[in-house]
């Protein structure tokens, strides 16, 4: 069983079902023992940084989270729930991450050029970094996931597994040994996207 | 570099899409659900429900078909058509809707937008606007089209992305319907005005009319369209594969 956090943090319906799609047993949960006794891990959010983090520690899962993480069980954070892996975030502020990815999280604005809208919102293209990450292994490079957000995980090299380039290289994933993140919604993502949970599934 | 959107756009009344649609090989032609599979499977790259359900049974039927459609095709929905207050919002977003279009209803409460764009975020809140040239300006028409509220466009749209739109759909009654092509003039305005995503609606009439847009006015997102599309007058593989054609970016 794949336990999706359920913090109350953005809309979770879609993800539960891309997984019902694919035929794999997901359950939108907070509860602690089934987090336990999952296989796998999926870190959802949406919206802003300080508020999903505090929610995420007040229901006291961010423990647990980073626990069953580091005990070696997969875990994937999607979109801000990638965020959320970093060590920190310079969203309004500097707040605390859960520091299973190395780096931090900063604004677009200033890095991508002025000209370009911020939020990114819409389809852009992957491109791999090192060796194809085992997540890709059903998709193929200058593939089409669906972005929206307007801070990147920066400082993080040596975990970038894709990027896009949205007037500059951003980071699109990174992995860390059982830790992977997407800054894309693979559930909004279409065949691409339902391709990299199955992936993930695998794992 | 990210890619120009092809959006089409489905009314839905009482659980149906109306308008008859003309496909072949589609067994039911007015289902929202095998409609939707149909656009996913073609290489839509999002998707509008437009509820213009009456109706409280209707309504309830409509969040029934989301529901079912959000189990089915993975590609970003937009909801919209009678969303008046935050509780509207959290009864789409619920039914997977990731997006929530509001027009008349802000007209009517301009906080709405700032009220649901701080609970669910700028990304999620897009402000429909059906405008219109009224005396050398654009003018805002409320309840689809009919009334003219007497507000300046440009100035109502700045308005609605300082209270947290995250998106603009810029429906123009001067073109909507005449297949003539989108509305260049007052998308440029639009555009200039304001630096949030850009949807152009109303015109389209031709893959042509596409290509004029986006070379046109490139600081534009996305066209919306429905009969061309659901007449099968433009298939969106066609239409992407002459963007690219004439070098603009589409999702493939």
């Amino acid at each position: 069983m794949i336990a999706i956090i359920d913090y109350g943090v953005g809309n979770l319906f879609s993800l539960a079902s891309s997984f019902a799609y694919i035929g794999k047993e997901a359950k939108l949960t907070s509860d602690i023992g089934e987090i336990r006794a999952a296989d796998r891990i999926i870190l959802p959010g949406v919206g802003a940084f300080e508020d999903a983090a505090r929610k995420l520690s007040e229901s006291g899962l961010d423990k647990i989270v980073v626990e069953e993480a580091r005990a070696g069980k997969p875990l994937l954070g999607i979109c801000l729930g990638m965020q959320m892996l970093f060590e920190r975030s310079y969203e309004y502020g500097e707040h605390k991450g859960l520091g299973l990815i190395g780096g931090s999280v900063r604004p677009m604005k200033g890095v991508v050029p002025d000209e370009l809208k911020i939020p990114q919102i819409g389809w852009n293209s992957l491109s791999f970094k090192g060796k194809k990450n085992e997540l890709f292994k059903y998709i193929k490079e200058g593939d089409f996931v669906y972005f929206v957000h307007s801070y990147y995980g920066a400082d993080c090299d040596e975990s970038i597994i894709a990027t896009t380039e949205y007037g500059a290289e951003i980071t699109a994933a990174v992995a860390s040994g059982n830790v992977y993140g997407t800054q894309f919604h693979p559930e909004k993502s279409g065949e691409v996207g339902l391709s990299i949970l199955r992936a993930f599934c695998e794992i | 570099m990210i890619t120009k959107r092809i959006i089409p756009c489905l009314d839905v009344r009482d659980g149906r899409v109306v308008k008859g649609v003309n496909f072949g090989g589609l067994a039911d032609v007015s289902s929202p659900v095998s409609l939707a599979k149909y656009y996913s499977d073609n290489g839509a790259d999002e998707l509008v429900f437009y509820d213009i359900t009456a109706s409280f049974e209707g309504r309830q039927l409509f969040t029934d078909i989301l529901r079912e459609v959000a189990g089915t095709i993975f590609i970003p929905l937009t909801v919209g058509g009678g969303i008046n207050t935050v509780d509207d919002f959290d009864r789409v977003l619920k039914c997977g809707a990731d997006k929530v279009s509001v027009n008349s209803g802000a007209i009517r409460n301009p906080s709405l937008i700032y009220e649901a764009a701080r609970k669910y975020g700028d990304q999620c809140v897009v402000l429909s606007v059906d405008a219109k040239r009224v005396d050398g300006g654009f003018r805002v028409f409320a309840k689809g089209g009919r009334e003219d509220t007497e507000m300046d466009a440009i100035e109502w749209i700045k308005r609605g992305v300082a209270s947290g739109a995250g998106e603009i759909v810029l429906n123009s009654i001067d073109t909507d319907g005449v297949k003539q092509g989108f509305d260049l003039e007052m998308l440029d305005a639009v555009c200039n005005a304001v630096n949030v995503p850009v949807i152009a609606s109303g015109g389209a009439g031709s893959k042509e009319d596409f290509v004029t847009l986006f070379n046109a006015i490139p600081k534009v997102d996305a066209g919306l369209a429905a009969s061309i599309f659901h007449f099968g007058e433009v298939e969106i593989k066609d239409l992407k594969n002459t963007l690219i054609a004439n070098g603009i970016n589409v999702r493939r």
